[in-house]
């Protein structure tokens, strides 16, 4: 068995109590592309942390080309070959390309032989992979989609034979992650190895030729990923059968709640981020505004919920005026009906350290039933918590528990039921499902779509285009700050796709 | 992934740990008094002995742990909110004039237990004062609190050799203090409280303001963890994008947890002007504040942490006064480097100790977790 790249035996880890890495064995065969899919907290990253020594394996061994080697840290993966393609990036924003891909490979204290035989090793790089980039261009002034083809070429110059890459596509358009797929393509035929670590299933499905499924800290399967179907699949992933469509009714829109006229925001750096935007959100209706992450949704989100000011424009919640421009404040806003599940829990709409039922009270802490007189009811918050958690199934049930030790899903649920359960007249939520595994995903689904049906009306936003038209009525696609497009949910997503990269908005705007 | 996290037992992360780090301070502080030539062993019992053994000791450790406690619970309430606020000295220094100003007021005319309520807000209200200004810098321009509180330090220093050469100084003296105050202005021991125990407090300054630095440990526990205030404080330490997206206003918790923190400190003021000295004397302060940031770091900002910590601290000075009498080879800096490395071992390396314990008690509980497996199948 000589066409085996990297093999990994009983590899075993643990964090304290979590075992993250349960006796994992895996074989990724040369130059094909290796997909490892599972749900968040699975320990694929942990697994990959592994192989590219961040983490040390406490048991198991790593054969590299059939020989054993020990990777202690990142400097022994880069000579056994290994390169790794970071979910976050791992470059200087000031430096130019060139610069970035010599990074901590000088060669010598004195730059200007390196930076020659750099520009060589590039070019040749370029020529042989098609992956074009100008050598001189700064990092920062570079789309994600180049960004990240510098990350590529920096596992290349460093010459990786194997190349890791962790859910590369999050941040990427789909004609980004479309020329994305071809680059690696153009590796395998080239003869490296590609192991691909994603959670969604489609690009499995599209690009790789073998696949291996890990559960629990368990890697529960490996396919030939022709003869295997995206149900299989998740079924694997989950350990049961789930349901990838929402089952939902027709809308039945009523008056409007939310009347966003001309609404303009500008970021710290005076940069405009949302682009006098305007729409309406009308009760017993989801509407969904899709787009890649970063061109405007979270500043337009900020904006209405009363956390960032806006430069000019309007925002009618129920007929009233918010002073969106001036001195709106959330918890005003909270109180005159509208809950804003945030895009990001981990910083805005938890506190990690807190216990449970401290954070079910987040924003609503001046509610009259958690206070007595200045002090806190603790027996009524805890109560309160407990009933919630019964409702919203969080686990393990335990309003003492500190937030930061659930899960990504259950702790979603409890911003959930937090923002949910009062019956706000508008929802805002941002990022729903972001880090959520697939079981709860379909729970966070139906109580969404729940709202609506309750007559409730529900802004929701998301980089995950197959949410969005999931659950969406109305599809509102946003590029550079801009509403570029309204679409039913029944578009396609090549026709969403390319609004989303500012193709076809532009010949819109035009005409 | 998330973060790996592991979760120790209550009596191993606030007992265990904290006794650890201790007991290696004290080791290098050894090897410190063995360079020098003297006897560790000595050292160690002239500083236990000094600061336990005899009534009056205790009473002397006691009376600086009471001190301890103020400026501890300062740096924590403002900790909390995540605020560094290392102006307790210069808040304590400046809460003194408030105390100096109820005595000089009302001491020939009142007994102690009318002036000793006015004493508590004039310093408390001095000290709140004297932090609000670094608070409204920080909340309305954006001034580092630590770049300010530091600075107003210097400001109080100043301010008080003024006061105290000459508004505060009766005329025709040359000392720069106050008049001393008449029985109105002096605390009562509280000699009745070692009596208990059988102990004679003798001329140690244990006095009354011991029992309102355990009550406002109290009231500090009861702010942070039982009042909506104390819960705003606490989401915006922790997060502040979160206390924004809550509608928490950041200003409005920065500008009155500065001030009940420099409440605190000033309240320091009260046990060496009122309790010992009955006048206010220039640099009364002598570092306390500086020990308070010690002090709440070692006590982890918990009310229940932070008076052991004073007491460990009150021993210290205590104990190593003791120790450079008894043992003269041994000076008053000595003393100080035993300190710093209480501090260095405490607080600075606290977590050094912890991966390996934790991965002793892990091992622990996966044992144990197999066993009750077995026993249940």
């Amino acid at each position: 068995m000589d066409n085996i790249a990297i093999e990994l035996r009983g590899i075993d880890k643990s964090f304290g109590p979590v075992h993250a890495n349960k006796n994992i064995n895996l074989k990724v065969r040369k130059g094909t592309i290796h997909g490892i899919i599972g749900e968040n907290g699975a320990g694929k990253s942990t697994l990959m942390s592994i192989l590219y020594g961040f983490y040390q394996a406490d048991s198991g061994e790593i054969l590299v080309d059939g020989k054993p080697v020990a990777i202690r840290d990142p400097n022994a993966a880069i000579a056994a070959g290994i390169g790794m393609v970071h979910q976050h990036f791992m470059l200087v924003e000031n430096f130019t390309v060139l610069e970035n891909i010599m990074l901590g490979a000088e060669d010598s204290q004195i730059l200007n032989k390196g930076i020659a035989k750099a520009r060589v090793e590039l070019k040749r790089l370029e020529r042989e992979y098609a992956l074009e980039v100008d050598p001189d261009a700064v990092i920062e002034e570079l789309p994600v989609g180049l960004q990240q083809r510098v990350e590529i070429l920096k596992a290349l110059y460093r010459r990786a034979d194997i190349l890791i890459l962790d859910e590369p596509t999050g941040v990427l358009t789909p004609a980004e992650a479309d020329h994305l797929f071809r680059v690696l393509e153009q590796l395998k035929s080239q003869g490296k190895t590609v192991i691909l670590i994603t959670h969604k299933l489609r690009e499995i499905m599209a690009i790789t030729d073998e696949v291996s499924v890990m559960r629990r800290g368990e890697m529960v399967a490996t396919r030939t990923t022709a003869e295997t179907s995206v149900e299989e699949l998740a079924e694997l992933m989950v350990g049961r059968r789930v349901l990838l469509r929402v089952e939902k009714g027709e809308a039945k829109p009523g008056e409007v709640k939310l009347a966003v006229e001309g609404l303009t925001v500008k970021d710290g750096r005076g940069v405009t981020m949302v682009d006098n935007v305007s729409f309406n959100l009308r009760a017993g209706e989801i509407v969904g505004i899709a787009g890649v992450a970063g061109n405007g949704q979270s500043e337009l989100l900020e904006a209405i919920s009363g956390i960032r000011r806006a430069v000019s424009g309007s925002v009618l919640l129920n007929g009233k005026p918010i002073d969106v421009t001036g001195r709106a404040d959330p918890s005003e806003l909270r109180d005159r009906g509208l809950a804003h599940v945030p895009e990001d829990r981990h910083h805005v709409g938890l506190v990690l350290k807190f216990e449970e039922c401290e954070n079910a009270i987040l924003g609503y802490h001046h509610d009259k039933r958690y206070l007595n007189g200045v002090f806190l009811d603790v027996d009524a918050i805890r109560k309160d918590a407990e009933k919630r958690i019964g409702e919203y199934d969080i686990r393990p049930p335990n309003p003492r528990l500190k937030t930061a030790n659930f899960s990504g899903g259950n702790q979603q649920k409890i911003v959930l039921a937090r923002e949910m359960e009062r019956g706000p007249d508008v929802l805002i939520i941002g990022q729903p499902t972001r880090g959520v595994d697939v079981g709860a995903i379909e729970f966070i689904h139906k109580r969404i779509i729940e709202m609506r049906d309750q007559g409730k009306a529900v802004l929701l936003v998301s980089v995950e285009l197959d949410e969005i038209r999931a659950l969406s009525d109305r599809i509102l696609v946003m590029f550079a700050g801009r509403v570029v497009g309204e679409r039913d949910p029944d578009a396609t997503e090549g026709e969403l796709g390319l609004l989303m990269a500012g193709v076809e908005g532009r010949k819109e705007a035009a005409e | 992934m998330s973060t790996p996290y592991a979760k120790l037992p209550g009596w191993v992360e606030y007992g265990l740990i904290p006794l650890i780090n201790l007991a290696v301070a004290f080791l290098v502080a050894g090897l410190v008094v063995l360079l020098v030539g003297e006897n560790p062993l000595e050292a160690a019992y002239h500083l236990i002995n000094g600061a336990f053994g005899r009534g009056e000791y205790l009473g002397f450790t006691l009376y600086y742990a009471t001190t301890f406690i103020f400026t501890g619970l300062a740096v924590a309430v403002a900790f909390h909110a995540g605020l560094f606020n290392i102006g307790g000295e210069g808040q304590a220094y400046v809460g003194g004039i408030g105390v100096a100003l109820a005595c000089l007021w009302l001491d020939q005319t009142m007994p102690w237990f009318v002036v000793f309520p006015l004493a508590i807000l004039g310093s408390a209200f001095f000290g709140a004062a004297w932090a609000f200004l670094p608070g409204w810098l920080q909340a309305k321009r954006g001034s580092h609190i630590v770049i300010t509180t530091i600075m107003f330090n210097f400001i109080a220093s100043s301010l008080m050799v003024y006061l105290l050469t000459r508004v505060l100084k009766p005329l025709g003296s040359m000392a720069p203090q106050t008049r001393t105050f008449a029985e109105g202005g002096q605390l009562p021991k509280l000699d009745w409280l070692l009596a208990i125990f059988g102990l004679n407090v003798g001329t140690a300054p244990f006095n009354v303001s011991f029992l309102l630095a355990l009550v406002a440990a109290f009231c500090v526990w009861l702010l942070i963890w039982r009042t909506k205030l104390g819960y705003e404080m606490r989401t915006m330490g922790h997060s502040p994008s979160a206390a924004r997206y809550a509608g928490m206003s950041e200003s409005r918790i920065t500008v009155i947890t500065m001030m009940i923190s420099g409440g605190l400190a000033g309240m320091m003021a009260l046990n060496p002007i009122m309790g010992e000295q009955a006048r206010m004397q220039l640099d009364f302060v002598q570092g306390a504040g500086f020990v308070g940031i010690a002090v709440a770091l070692m006590g982890r900002s918990h009310p229940a942490g932070i008076i052991p910590a004073a007491v460990l601290f009150g021993m210290l000075y205590q104990g190593g006064a003791e120790i450079s009498f008894e043992m003269p080879s041994i000076s008053r800096d000595m003393i100080v480097i035993i300190q710093g490395l209480v501090i260095l071992f405490a607080g600075a390396l606290e977590n050094m100790f912890r991966p390996a314990i934790t991965r002793l008690f892990t091992m622990q509980s996966r044992r144990a977790a197999v066993v009750t497996q077995t026993k249940g199948a």
